[in-house]
Protein backbone atom coordinates (compact mmCIF):
# COMPACT_ATOMS: atom_id res chain seq x y z
CA UNK A 1 0.00 0.00 0.00
CA UNK A 2 1.10 3.88 -0.25
CA UNK A 3 0.98 5.25 2.33
CA UNK A 4 -0.68 8.79 2.11
CA UNK A 5 1.74 11.95 2.99
CA UNK A 6 -0.39 13.87 4.93
CA UNK A 7 -3.61 14.44 6.90
CA UNK A 8 -5.98 16.97 7.55
CA UNK A 9 -5.25 18.78 11.27
CA UNK A 10 -5.45 21.63 12.89
CA UNK A 11 -1.97 23.56 12.55
CA UNK A 12 -1.16 25.81 15.83
CA UNK A 13 1.00 28.58 16.38
CA UNK A 14 4.23 26.66 17.60
CA UNK A 15 4.28 24.51 14.41
CA UNK A 16 2.59 21.51 15.84
CA UNK A 17 -0.50 19.92 14.63
CA UNK A 18 -3.63 18.42 16.30
CA UNK A 19 -5.75 15.90 15.43
CA UNK A 20 -8.55 17.55 17.65
CA UNK A 21 -9.73 20.56 18.14
CA UNK A 22 -10.25 20.70 22.39
CA UNK A 23 -10.98 23.97 24.17
CA UNK A 24 -10.19 22.35 27.85
CA UNK A 25 -11.16 23.74 31.25
CA UNK A 26 -8.45 22.22 33.38
CA UNK A 27 -8.76 22.20 37.48
CA UNK A 28 -5.25 22.62 38.88
CA UNK A 29 -6.62 20.70 42.28
CA UNK A 30 -9.30 18.54 43.32
CA UNK A 31 -11.25 21.38 45.02
CA UNK A 32 -11.69 23.38 41.43
CA UNK A 33 -13.31 20.40 39.68
CA UNK A 34 -16.62 21.76 40.53
CA UNK A 35 -16.23 25.03 38.97
CA UNK A 36 -14.41 23.41 36.08
CA UNK A 37 -17.49 21.26 35.22
CA UNK A 38 -20.22 23.89 36.04
CA UNK A 39 -18.22 26.05 33.05
CA UNK A 40 -17.71 22.89 30.84
CA UNK A 41 -22.10 22.59 31.39
CA UNK A 42 -22.68 26.35 30.90
CA UNK A 43 -20.16 26.44 27.88
CA UNK A 44 -20.83 24.08 24.61
CA UNK A 45 -18.02 23.12 22.51
CA UNK A 46 -15.35 22.87 25.82
CA UNK A 47 -14.53 19.98 28.27
CA UNK A 48 -13.65 20.04 31.66
CA UNK A 49 -10.62 17.52 33.16
CA UNK A 50 -11.45 16.78 36.56
CA UNK A 51 -9.09 14.56 38.30
CA UNK A 52 -8.05 13.85 41.96
CA UNK A 53 -5.28 15.57 42.94
CA UNK A 54 -2.96 18.81 43.41
CA UNK A 55 -3.14 19.59 46.85
CA UNK A 56 -0.25 19.31 49.29
CA UNK A 57 2.31 17.47 46.67
CA UNK A 58 6.15 17.89 46.90
CA UNK A 59 9.13 16.66 45.32
CA UNK A 60 9.11 14.72 42.34
CA UNK A 61 5.45 13.85 42.53
CA UNK A 62 4.74 17.65 42.64
CA UNK A 63 6.93 18.06 39.27
CA UNK A 64 5.03 15.08 37.39
CA UNK A 65 1.69 16.77 38.35
CA UNK A 66 3.05 19.96 36.76
CA UNK A 67 4.39 18.69 33.90
CA UNK A 68 0.96 16.55 33.54
CA UNK A 69 -1.47 19.62 33.68
CA UNK A 70 1.52 22.00 31.35
CA UNK A 71 1.71 19.07 29.42
CA UNK A 72 -1.98 18.52 28.83
CA UNK A 73 -2.36 22.24 27.73
CA UNK A 74 0.20 22.23 25.38
CA UNK A 75 -1.28 19.28 23.53
CA UNK A 76 -1.45 20.18 19.63
CA UNK A 77 -4.96 18.66 19.90
CA UNK A 78 -6.28 21.25 22.29
CA UNK A 79 -6.60 24.90 20.95
CA UNK A 80 -7.64 27.05 24.07
CA UNK A 81 -7.08 26.03 27.71
CA UNK A 82 -8.55 27.79 30.75
CA UNK A 83 -6.49 27.11 34.07
CA UNK A 84 -8.95 26.81 37.51
CA UNK A 85 -6.98 26.57 40.56
CA UNK A 86 -7.74 27.04 44.50
CA UNK A 87 -5.14 29.57 44.85
CA UNK A 88 -3.43 31.84 42.24
CA UNK A 89 0.71 30.82 42.42
CA UNK A 90 0.25 27.58 40.98
CA UNK A 91 -2.74 28.27 38.86
CA UNK A 92 0.20 31.40 37.21
CA UNK A 93 2.88 28.49 36.93
CA UNK A 94 0.59 26.17 34.29
CA UNK A 95 -0.93 29.26 32.64
CA UNK A 96 2.53 30.39 32.04
CA UNK A 97 4.14 27.44 30.90
CA UNK A 98 1.34 26.88 27.91
CA UNK A 99 1.71 30.01 27.19
CA UNK A 100 4.87 29.14 25.67
CA UNK A 101 3.17 27.66 23.04
CA UNK A 102 1.52 30.68 21.64
CA UNK A 103 -2.37 29.27 22.51
CA UNK A 104 -5.06 31.26 23.99
CA UNK A 105 -4.98 30.58 27.88
CA UNK A 106 -5.97 32.29 30.99
CA UNK A 107 -6.03 31.42 34.72
CA UNK A 108 -8.55 31.92 37.20
CA UNK A 109 -8.19 31.26 41.39
CA UNK A 110 -11.39 31.04 43.46
CA UNK A 111 -10.15 31.83 46.75
CA UNK A 112 -11.57 35.22 47.85
CA UNK A 113 -13.90 34.75 45.06
CA UNK A 114 -15.95 31.87 45.61
CA UNK A 115 -17.71 29.56 43.03
CA UNK A 116 -20.42 31.35 41.59
CA UNK A 117 -18.76 34.81 40.28
CA UNK A 118 -15.72 32.36 39.46
CA UNK A 119 -17.93 30.38 37.32
CA UNK A 120 -19.35 33.26 35.92
CA UNK A 121 -15.75 35.23 35.20
CA UNK A 122 -14.62 32.09 33.80
CA UNK A 123 -17.57 31.57 31.31
CA UNK A 124 -17.28 34.86 29.84
CA UNK A 125 -13.60 33.80 28.86
CA UNK A 126 -14.81 30.21 28.02
CA UNK A 127 -16.83 31.51 25.91
CA UNK A 128 -15.10 33.74 24.27
CA UNK A 129 -12.23 30.90 23.78
CA UNK A 130 -14.75 28.01 22.59
CA UNK A 131 -16.32 30.43 19.49
CA UNK A 132 -12.61 31.49 18.47
CA UNK A 133 -11.51 28.06 17.86
CA UNK A 134 -15.09 26.48 16.62
CA UNK A 135 -13.45 28.90 13.26
CA UNK A 136 -10.45 27.14 13.36
CA UNK A 137 -10.37 24.92 9.72
CA UNK A 138 -8.44 21.33 9.34
CA UNK A 139 -5.75 21.90 7.01
CA UNK A 140 -2.65 19.29 5.07
CA UNK A 141 -0.16 18.50 7.23
CA UNK A 142 2.70 16.17 6.42
CA UNK A 143 1.93 12.88 8.46
CA UNK A 144 5.21 13.61 10.24
CA UNK A 145 3.92 15.75 12.16
CA UNK A 146 1.58 13.09 13.73
CA UNK A 147 2.81 11.67 17.13
CA UNK A 148 1.57 8.26 17.78
CA UNK A 149 1.31 6.92 21.29
CA UNK A 150 0.82 2.97 21.80
CA UNK A 151 -0.25 0.96 24.88
CA UNK A 152 -2.11 -2.35 25.06
CA UNK A 153 -4.41 -3.52 27.57
CA UNK A 154 -6.94 -6.16 28.95
CA UNK A 155 -4.52 -8.38 26.53
CA UNK A 156 -4.80 -12.37 25.95
CA UNK A 157 -2.43 -13.83 24.07
CA UNK A 158 -4.36 -12.47 20.50
CA UNK A 159 -2.51 -9.82 21.23
CA UNK A 160 0.90 -11.04 21.32
CA UNK A 161 -0.23 -13.27 17.89
CA UNK A 162 -2.10 -10.38 16.19
CA UNK A 163 -2.84 -6.71 17.47
CA UNK A 164 0.02 -6.29 19.03
CA UNK A 165 2.45 -7.11 15.80
CA UNK A 166 -0.13 -5.12 13.71
CA UNK A 167 0.85 -1.69 15.91
CA UNK A 168 4.26 -3.15 15.15
CA UNK A 169 3.73 -3.25 11.65
CA UNK A 170 2.77 -0.11 11.39
CA UNK A 171 5.76 1.06 13.12
CA UNK A 172 7.75 -0.31 11.25
CA UNK A 173 6.09 1.56 7.93
CA UNK A 174 5.35 4.72 9.56
CA UNK A 175 9.11 5.43 11.34
CA UNK A 176 11.11 6.04 8.03
CA UNK A 177 8.22 8.89 7.16
CA UNK A 178 9.48 10.78 10.45
CA UNK A 179 6.71 10.19 12.91
CA UNK A 180 7.33 10.50 16.54
CA UNK A 181 6.03 7.15 18.40
CA UNK A 182 6.07 6.14 22.13
CA UNK A 183 5.71 3.07 23.86
CA UNK A 184 5.42 2.45 27.82
CA UNK A 185 4.16 0.25 30.40
CA UNK A 186 7.66 -0.37 32.33
CA UNK A 187 5.88 -2.99 34.56
CA UNK A 188 4.60 -4.80 31.63
CA UNK A 189 8.33 -5.52 30.17
CA UNK A 190 8.91 -7.35 33.07
CA UNK A 191 10.78 -10.50 32.33
CA UNK A 192 11.23 -8.96 28.51
CA UNK A 193 13.46 -6.02 30.01
CA UNK A 194 16.87 -7.43 28.86
CA UNK A 195 15.72 -7.62 25.47
CA UNK A 196 14.00 -4.54 25.27
CA UNK A 197 17.08 -2.60 26.62
CA UNK A 198 19.14 -4.18 23.50
CA UNK A 199 16.66 -2.23 21.82
CA UNK A 200 18.21 1.09 22.26
CA UNK A 201 19.72 2.76 19.83
CA UNK A 202 22.42 3.93 21.61
CA UNK A 203 24.29 3.10 24.37
CA UNK A 204 23.00 5.94 26.83
CA UNK A 205 19.40 5.13 25.74
CA UNK A 206 20.02 1.34 26.58
CA UNK A 207 21.59 2.60 30.30
CA UNK A 208 19.07 4.59 30.24
CA UNK A 209 16.53 2.01 30.13
CA UNK A 210 17.72 -0.51 32.32
CA UNK A 211 18.47 2.23 35.11
CA UNK A 212 14.40 3.11 35.04
CA UNK A 213 13.40 -0.48 35.16
CA UNK A 214 15.96 -1.52 37.75
CA UNK A 215 14.53 1.36 39.73
CA UNK A 216 10.96 0.35 38.76
CA UNK A 217 12.04 -2.98 39.60
CA UNK A 218 13.26 -2.09 43.03
CA UNK A 219 10.33 -0.17 44.24
CA UNK A 220 7.71 -3.63 43.70
CA UNK A 221 10.45 -5.59 45.67
CA UNK A 222 10.30 -3.23 48.71
CA UNK A 223 6.16 -2.15 48.70
CA UNK A 224 5.00 -5.62 47.31
CA UNK A 225 3.52 -7.78 50.29
CA UNK A 226 4.25 -10.80 48.10
CA UNK A 227 4.77 -10.81 44.99
CA UNK A 228 2.61 -9.17 41.65
CA UNK A 229 1.15 -12.53 40.75
CA UNK A 230 -2.68 -11.16 41.52
CA UNK A 231 -2.72 -8.51 39.35
CA UNK A 232 0.36 -9.35 36.79
CA UNK A 233 -1.56 -10.98 34.87
CA UNK A 234 -4.66 -9.35 35.77
CA UNK A 235 -7.61 -12.05 36.14
CA UNK A 236 -8.57 -10.79 32.76
CA UNK A 237 -5.47 -11.48 30.66
CA UNK A 238 -5.34 -15.34 32.41
CA UNK A 239 -9.19 -15.82 31.28
CA UNK A 240 -7.39 -15.02 27.92
CA UNK A 241 -4.93 -17.52 28.58
CA UNK A 242 -2.12 -15.41 29.67
CA UNK A 243 0.01 -17.36 32.01
CA UNK A 244 3.02 -15.34 33.27
CA UNK A 245 4.48 -12.14 33.24
CA UNK A 246 7.24 -12.82 31.12
CA UNK A 247 4.54 -14.11 28.37
CA UNK A 248 2.71 -11.09 28.58
CA UNK A 249 5.93 -9.12 28.27
CA UNK A 250 7.05 -10.95 25.17
CA UNK A 251 3.16 -9.84 23.99
CA UNK A 252 3.65 -6.49 24.81
CA UNK A 253 6.46 -5.91 23.19
CA UNK A 254 5.33 -6.52 19.74
CA UNK A 255 3.94 -3.44 19.38
CA UNK A 256 7.28 -1.87 18.56
CA UNK A 257 7.89 -3.85 15.84
CA UNK A 258 11.51 -4.05 14.55
CA UNK A 259 11.85 -0.26 15.79
CA UNK A 260 14.22 1.02 18.23
CA UNK A 261 13.96 4.02 21.20
CA UNK A 262 16.23 6.80 20.54
CA UNK A 263 15.56 7.91 24.06
CA UNK A 264 13.86 7.51 27.62
CA UNK A 265 11.51 10.03 28.51
CA UNK A 266 10.35 10.56 32.23
CA UNK A 267 6.23 10.19 32.68
CA UNK A 268 4.57 13.46 30.78
CA UNK A 269 8.11 14.20 29.33
CA UNK A 270 8.07 16.07 26.08
CA UNK A 271 10.75 14.10 23.69
CA UNK A 272 13.29 16.61 21.86
CA UNK A 273 15.56 14.27 20.37
CA UNK A 274 13.53 14.20 17.25
CA UNK A 275 11.37 12.37 15.10
CA UNK A 276 11.16 8.65 16.18
CA UNK A 277 10.16 5.97 18.62
CA UNK A 278 10.33 6.81 22.16
CA UNK A 279 10.04 4.74 25.53
CA UNK A 280 7.98 6.62 28.81
CA UNK A 281 8.49 5.31 32.39
CA UNK A 282 4.77 5.08 32.87
CA UNK A 283 2.08 2.44 35.16
CA UNK A 284 0.78 0.18 33.02
CA UNK A 285 -2.71 0.98 33.73
CA UNK A 286 -4.56 2.30 30.79
CA UNK A 287 -6.08 5.33 31.92
CA UNK A 288 -3.18 6.70 33.52
CA UNK A 289 -0.50 5.78 30.96
CA UNK A 290 -2.46 7.14 28.38
CA UNK A 291 -3.25 10.46 30.11
CA UNK A 292 0.91 10.86 30.41
CA UNK A 293 1.49 9.93 27.16
CA UNK A 294 -1.30 12.45 25.80
CA UNK A 295 0.77 15.20 28.15
CA UNK A 296 4.01 13.86 26.53
CA UNK A 297 2.80 15.84 23.13
CA UNK A 298 1.09 12.58 21.83
CA UNK A 299 -2.03 13.36 19.27
CA UNK A 300 -3.46 10.39 18.44
CA UNK A 301 -3.18 6.80 20.51
CA UNK A 302 -3.38 2.64 19.06
CA UNK A 303 -4.54 0.90 21.65
CA UNK A 304 -4.80 -3.68 21.01
CA UNK A 305 -6.92 -5.37 23.46
CA UNK A 306 -7.54 -8.96 23.62
CA UNK A 307 -10.44 -9.40 25.96
CA UNK A 308 -11.80 -5.97 25.46
CA UNK A 309 -10.34 -2.76 27.85
CA UNK A 310 -12.72 0.14 26.82
CA UNK A 311 -10.51 2.88 28.06
CA UNK A 312 -10.82 6.41 26.00
CA UNK A 313 -8.72 9.77 26.99
CA UNK A 314 -10.49 13.34 27.11
CA UNK A 315 -7.84 15.07 24.46
CA UNK A 316 -5.99 12.34 22.93
CA UNK A 317 -8.38 9.31 20.47
CA UNK A 318 -7.44 6.39 21.62
CA UNK A 319 -8.05 3.87 18.28
CA UNK A 320 -8.82 0.11 19.79
CA UNK A 321 -8.15 -3.00 17.16
CA UNK A 322 -8.36 -6.65 18.51
CA UNK A 323 -7.57 -10.09 17.09
CA UNK A 324 -9.91 -12.15 19.15
CA UNK A 325 -12.70 -12.57 17.11
CA UNK A 326 -15.19 -13.03 20.48
CA UNK A 327 -13.92 -9.61 21.78
CA UNK A 328 -14.50 -8.34 17.89
CA UNK A 329 -17.81 -9.43 18.15
CA UNK A 330 -19.09 -9.32 21.69
CA UNK A 331 -18.07 -5.67 22.03
CA UNK A 332 -18.32 -4.18 18.60
CA UNK A 333 -19.27 -1.27 19.76
CA UNK A 334 -15.54 -0.58 21.13
CA UNK A 335 -13.17 -1.81 18.01
CA UNK A 336 -12.32 0.38 15.61
CA UNK A 337 -9.99 -2.07 13.78
CA UNK A 338 -11.13 -5.82 13.64
CA UNK A 339 -8.37 -7.82 12.61
CA UNK A 340 -9.10 -11.34 13.72
CA UNK A 341 -8.90 -12.68 10.43
CA UNK A 342 -5.16 -12.94 11.31
CA UNK A 343 -5.88 -15.79 13.47
CA UNK A 344 -7.56 -17.47 10.47
CA UNK A 345 -4.81 -16.82 8.25
CA UNK A 346 -7.38 -15.06 5.86
CA UNK A 347 -5.40 -11.39 6.35
CA UNK A 348 -1.37 -11.65 6.89
CA UNK A 349 0.22 -8.90 9.47
CA UNK A 350 1.49 -6.30 6.42
CA UNK A 351 -2.45 -6.35 5.59
CA UNK A 352 -3.67 -5.81 9.13
CA UNK A 353 -0.75 -2.78 9.10
CA UNK A 354 -2.30 -1.03 5.79
CA UNK A 355 -5.70 -1.30 7.80
CA UNK A 356 -4.28 0.24 10.73
CA UNK A 357 -2.46 2.74 8.91
CA UNK A 358 -5.73 3.60 6.80
CA UNK A 359 -7.55 3.98 10.01
CA UNK A 360 -5.31 5.95 11.93
CA UNK A 361 -5.28 8.40 9.43
CA UNK A 362 -9.36 8.71 8.82
CA UNK A 363 -9.44 9.42 12.52
CA UNK A 364 -6.28 12.25 12.65
CA UNK A 365 -8.74 13.25 9.82
CA UNK A 366 -11.77 13.59 12.29
CA UNK A 367 -13.53 10.40 12.11
CA UNK A 368 -14.80 10.00 15.40
CA UNK A 369 -12.98 6.46 17.86
CA UNK A 370 -15.56 4.42 18.96
CA UNK A 371 -14.48 5.46 22.93
CA UNK A 372 -14.96 9.20 21.61
CA UNK A 373 -18.59 8.40 20.22
CA UNK A 374 -19.27 6.57 23.60
CA UNK A 375 -17.88 9.21 25.87
CA UNK A 376 -14.66 7.61 27.00
CA UNK A 377 -12.56 10.64 28.64
CA UNK A 378 -10.60 9.18 31.61
CA UNK A 379 -8.10 11.62 32.34
CA UNK A 380 -6.13 10.28 35.33
CA UNK A 381 -3.25 11.42 36.98
CA UNK A 382 -0.09 9.29 37.99
CA UNK A 383 0.83 9.24 41.46
CA UNK A 384 4.36 9.27 42.95
CA UNK A 385 3.59 9.24 46.40
CA UNK A 386 1.32 9.81 49.27
CA UNK A 387 0.85 13.54 49.76
CA UNK A 388 1.98 15.38 52.91
CA UNK B 1 -4.99 -24.08 2.61
CA UNK B 2 -6.79 -26.24 5.70
CA UNK B 3 -8.21 -24.70 8.59
CA UNK B 4 -5.73 -23.49 11.07
CA UNK B 5 -6.70 -24.70 14.88
CA UNK B 6 -3.20 -23.84 16.80
CA UNK B 7 -0.62 -20.97 15.63
CA UNK B 8 3.34 -21.42 17.16
CA UNK B 9 5.35 -18.15 17.08
CA UNK B 10 8.72 -19.77 17.13
CA UNK B 11 10.11 -22.78 15.65
CA UNK B 12 12.03 -23.16 19.07
CA UNK B 13 8.60 -22.83 21.42
CA UNK B 14 7.14 -25.61 22.83
CA UNK B 15 3.67 -24.45 23.76
CA UNK B 16 1.25 -22.93 20.62
CA UNK B 17 -1.89 -21.19 20.91
CA UNK B 18 -5.25 -22.07 20.42
CA UNK B 19 -6.90 -20.08 17.01
CA UNK B 20 -10.32 -21.12 17.30
CA UNK B 21 -13.10 -21.44 19.86
CA UNK B 22 -11.64 -24.37 21.71
CA UNK B 23 -10.38 -27.89 19.89
CA UNK B 24 -11.86 -31.01 22.25
CA UNK B 25 -9.75 -33.90 23.64
CA UNK B 26 -8.12 -36.28 20.63
CA UNK B 27 -8.71 -33.80 18.09
CA UNK B 28 -6.22 -33.80 15.48
CA UNK B 29 -4.98 -30.27 15.43
CA UNK B 30 -3.47 -28.45 12.78
CA UNK B 31 -0.58 -26.11 13.86
CA UNK B 32 1.24 -23.34 11.88
CA UNK B 33 4.60 -21.81 12.80
CA UNK B 34 4.69 -18.16 12.26
CA UNK B 35 8.57 -18.03 12.47
CA UNK B 36 9.37 -20.49 9.02
CA UNK B 37 5.61 -21.14 7.73
CA UNK B 38 5.79 -24.71 8.47
CA UNK B 39 3.05 -26.44 8.94
CA UNK B 40 2.95 -29.72 11.91
CA UNK B 41 0.19 -31.54 13.67
CA UNK B 42 -0.80 -32.54 17.25
CA UNK B 43 -3.70 -34.44 19.09
CA UNK B 44 -5.04 -32.72 21.80
CA UNK B 45 -5.59 -34.54 25.23
CA UNK B 46 -7.60 -31.50 27.21
CA UNK B 47 -10.57 -29.41 25.99
CA UNK B 48 -8.52 -25.77 25.20
CA UNK B 49 -10.16 -22.35 24.83
CA UNK B 50 -9.20 -19.71 22.00
CA UNK B 51 -6.29 -18.42 23.41
CA UNK B 52 -5.05 -20.91 25.74
CA UNK B 53 -1.60 -22.63 25.40
CA UNK B 54 -1.63 -26.50 24.48
CA UNK B 55 1.90 -28.67 25.21
CA UNK B 56 3.84 -29.32 21.84
CA UNK B 57 6.20 -31.79 23.86
CA UNK B 58 6.28 -33.69 27.27
CA UNK B 59 7.60 -31.08 29.93
CA UNK B 60 8.89 -31.89 33.27
CA UNK B 61 8.99 -30.12 36.34
CA UNK B 62 11.39 -27.47 36.25
CA UNK B 63 11.38 -27.31 32.48
CA UNK B 64 11.34 -23.82 30.83
CA UNK B 65 8.08 -22.95 28.32
CA UNK B 66 9.33 -21.20 25.30
CA UNK B 67 7.17 -18.61 23.47
CA UNK B 68 8.27 -15.74 21.04
CA UNK B 69 11.54 -18.25 21.38
CA UNK B 70 11.87 -17.03 25.00
CA UNK B 71 11.54 -17.71 28.31
CA UNK B 72 8.03 -17.46 29.88
CA UNK B 73 8.01 -19.63 32.56
CA UNK B 74 8.80 -22.42 34.11
CA UNK B 75 6.45 -26.03 34.87
CA UNK B 76 5.20 -26.56 38.42
CA UNK B 77 3.39 -30.05 37.85
CA UNK B 78 4.50 -32.01 34.74
CA UNK B 79 2.89 -31.61 31.36
CA UNK B 80 2.26 -34.50 28.83
CA UNK B 81 2.57 -33.78 25.14
CA UNK B 82 -1.54 -32.17 23.85
CA UNK B 83 -2.53 -30.83 27.27
CA UNK B 84 -3.51 -27.56 28.55
CA UNK B 85 -0.75 -25.12 29.22
CA UNK B 86 -1.46 -22.84 31.95
CA UNK B 87 -1.50 -21.33 35.62
CA UNK B 88 -2.11 -24.75 37.13
CA UNK B 89 1.30 -26.03 36.22
CA UNK B 90 3.19 -23.14 35.01
CA UNK B 91 4.46 -19.96 36.99
CA UNK B 92 6.69 -17.29 36.90
CA UNK B 93 10.40 -17.30 37.30
CA UNK B 94 10.42 -13.70 38.11
CA UNK B 95 8.78 -14.24 41.65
Amino acid sequence: MEIPDSFLGYKRENGRAGTRNHVIILPVDDISNACAEAVANNIKGTIALPHSYGRLQFGADLELHFRTMIGTGKNPNVAAVIVVGIEPKWTKRIVDAIATTGKPVEGFSIEGVGDIDTIAKVSKKAQEFSMWASEKQREECPISDLWISVKCGESDTTSGLASNPTVGNLMDKLEPLGVHLCFGETSELTGAETVCEKRGKTPEAQAKFKKTWNDYNDFILKEATDDLSESQPTAGNIAGGLTTIEEKAFGNFQKIGGCQFIDVLEPAEEPTKGAGLYFMDTSSAAAECVTLQAAGGFNIHLFPTGQGNIIGNPIEPVIKLTANPLTAKAMSEHIDVDVSKILSREMNLSQAGDELIKSTLRVANGRLTCAEALGHKEFVMTKLYRSA
Amino acid sequence: MSNTDIIIHDEKDNVGVVVIKKITPEQNCNCWIMENDKSVSIQSKDEIQLGHKIAMADLNEGDTILKYGHDIGKVVKNIKKGEHVHVHNVKTKKW
